[in-house]
């Protein structure tokens, strides 16, 4: 069950639980029961919303930005994430293999606020040894879902 | 002939510009990219010339793997399987291939528009068999053995069923099938919705014993794959009538088109996912649909298969075409009549649920208003 109402709700938070409980064939209590568990084991950890910010006009930057760190004794990668992810500025911080160490994704009101935060705040860090900033220019696809165009259903109004 | 009952309330609600639909026959999901692509990529690559009558070798092996993968049907991809141009052709040209003047094709209906007419068309004999509600609308032993005479040579079989949703399992078919074998029919079974199956595998009827040789399937990739705009399907069968039904499509049509039939090829050989993602959401809404239906008061079975449901609207006291007609009129609802797909469809309504959840509901709304004011 937990599993099918996941993948119910991964694209559409908004399903309520008694629509969910005639999708899934359960019953609303279940429902209930099994979304507030997954809540307080944090394996729903919110409900964000999923925004395209070009619509309206309102500045943004978004900002991915490799990472080379070294790593602490007995802490591996783990402090330095932490370090960096409680700024509120870092929207999400991954841990990778390959070339680098960490991709941090950054969201800030302009190229130069980002620039700021990087050179002030993330490149002087102990641990970091360098940096790479990209800039976004242009968001498609997010979170599984095209942010460009929303198609038209084209289909003839009755079909045999 | 009579056009398409369907036709009739098209050009009705064609006429309605602001209509939301429930109305069609044929997914609202768009074909798997990685298939569209191998389609753009053929073409990019030039292919675009005939292929052999009976469709690429590729793809007819791959047809065969699919059928055996998910049918437990083996077919010789040489000799028993053509490509065709939809599933309507392999209908179509099964029937030319096998009527003789005067042979009657039993049909049971409601069912999908073009069985009567291509019957015709092939200069054989439509036998209508009316299904019943109470039946859930499957084919009873006792129905097929009552509409058998000594001029019966086919039996067309469409499960999962157009426009009722209803399938006929393992049992339901084992019934028939002895019926078939002593009074020695041959049967054209339309499996398109075979992959639109709800709570249990589909079970083809040529799994049978002694029922392989008397049996054409038809199959395609437009509701499994989404892919209805790309005119491609199949049949399966013995060489002697396949053989019969490849000059036919040679004379008609040379081949299906190419790029759809490359873009075939992918579907069948890593499309297996996208038939379960798409399977899956179908089944959330058919259950929500389902239940505001019955909420609203209206009697319907719950069908296990395709993407319809089949209310019985007669508690109304309306005919299923003033339901659809007045809906449209008053709530601009576009919904089919049950009888666009036979007599016996009548008291009955045809709703699609190739629609997402969002649309469904303000469209169900609306059906709940327009009940819950016709209710006396």
């Amino acid at each position: 069950m937990r599993e099918r109402i996941l993948t119910a709700i991964d694209k559409n938070s908004k399903l309520s639980a008694s629509d969910l409980a005639i999708m899934l064939g359960s019953t609303e209590e279940e429902v209930v029961s099994t979304i507030k568990q997954m809540e307080d084991e944090t394996i729903i950890c919110g409900y964000p919303t999923l925004i395209n910010w070009d619509k309206i006009n309102c500045e943004r930057v978004t900002a991915l930005i490799e990472l080379k760190v070294t790593p602490q004794r007995g802490l591996g990668f783990d402090k330095i994430a932490e370090r960096i992810y409680q700024f509120k500025e870092v929207q999400s911080v991954y841990l990778m293999s390959g070339g680098f160490d960490l991709t941090v994704i950054l969201e800030g009101k302009t190229m130069r606020e980002v620039a700021n935060f990087v050179s002030e705040k993330l490149a002087p860090m102990d641990a970091i040894l360098s940096t790479a900033t990209h800039f976004v220019l242009k968001k498609y696809k997010e979170h599984g879902l095209p942010l460009v165009q929303t198609k038209q259903d084209e289909r003839m109004l009755i079909t045999p | 002939m009579p056009p398409s009952g369907i036709r009739k309330f098209f050009d009705i609600v064609s006429e309605m510009k602001d209509a939301i639909s429930l109305g069609v026959g044929e997914p609202d999901f768009d074909t798997p990219w990685h298939i569209r692509e191998e389609g753009i990529y053929s073409l990019e690559k030039g292919r675009t010339i005939y292929t052999s009558n009976s469709g690429l070798k590729e793809l007819r092996e791959e047809i065969s793997n699919y059928l055996s993968r998910r049918c437990s049907l083996v077919y010789n991809s040489q000799s028993e399987v053509i490509v065709t141009v939809g599933g309507s052709e392999a209908i179509d040209i099964a029937l030319r291939a096998m009527v003789e003047p005067g042979d009657e094709v039993l049909i049971p209906t409601p069912c999908y528009v073009s069985y009567h007419p291509c019957t015709v068309l092939a200069g054989g004999t439509p036998v209508t068999i009316e299904l019943k509600g109470e039946n859930e609308f499957k084919l009873t032993r006792e129905q097929l053995l009552e509409a058998i005479t000594d001029k019966t040579k086919i039996l067309i079989l469409a499960y999962p069923n157009n426009p009722t949703g209803a399938i006929m399992n393992y049992d339901d078919l084992k019934e028939i099938v002895e019926v078939i074998i002593e009074k020695d029919l041959f049967v054209i079974s339309d499996e398109i919705y075979s992959e639109l199956t709800y709570g249990g595998n589909h079970v083809s009827i040529a799994t049978f014993p002694g029922m392989k040789e008397r049996t054409i399937v038809i199959n395609g990739f437009s509701k499994s794959y989404a892919m209805t705009g790309w005119r491609l399907g199949y049949a399966a069968g013995p060489s002697l009538i396949i053989e019969q039904m490849t000059k036919i499509h040679q004379f008609a049509i040379m081949c299906a088109p190419t790029n759809s039939q490359y873009a075939g090829v992918e579907a069948l050989k890593n499309g297996d996912t996208d038939v379960e993602l798409m399977r899956d959401a179908y089944d959330k809404r058919r259950r929500f649909l389902l239940h505001a239906l019955r909420n609203m008061g209206l009697e319907c079975f719950e069908p296990f298969g395709a993407f319809y449901v089949f209310p019985c609207i007669k508690s109304l006291g309306m005919t299923s075409e003033e339901f659809a007609t007045r809906l449209l009129s008053e709530e601009k609802v576009a919904i089919v009549p049950g009888t666009a797909f036979g007599e016996c469809g009548e008291g009955y309504l045809r709703i699609s649920y190739a629609y997402s959840i969002e649309n469904l509901k303000i469209a169900l709304e609306r059906i709940e208003r327009f009940v819950s004011k016709h209710r006396k």
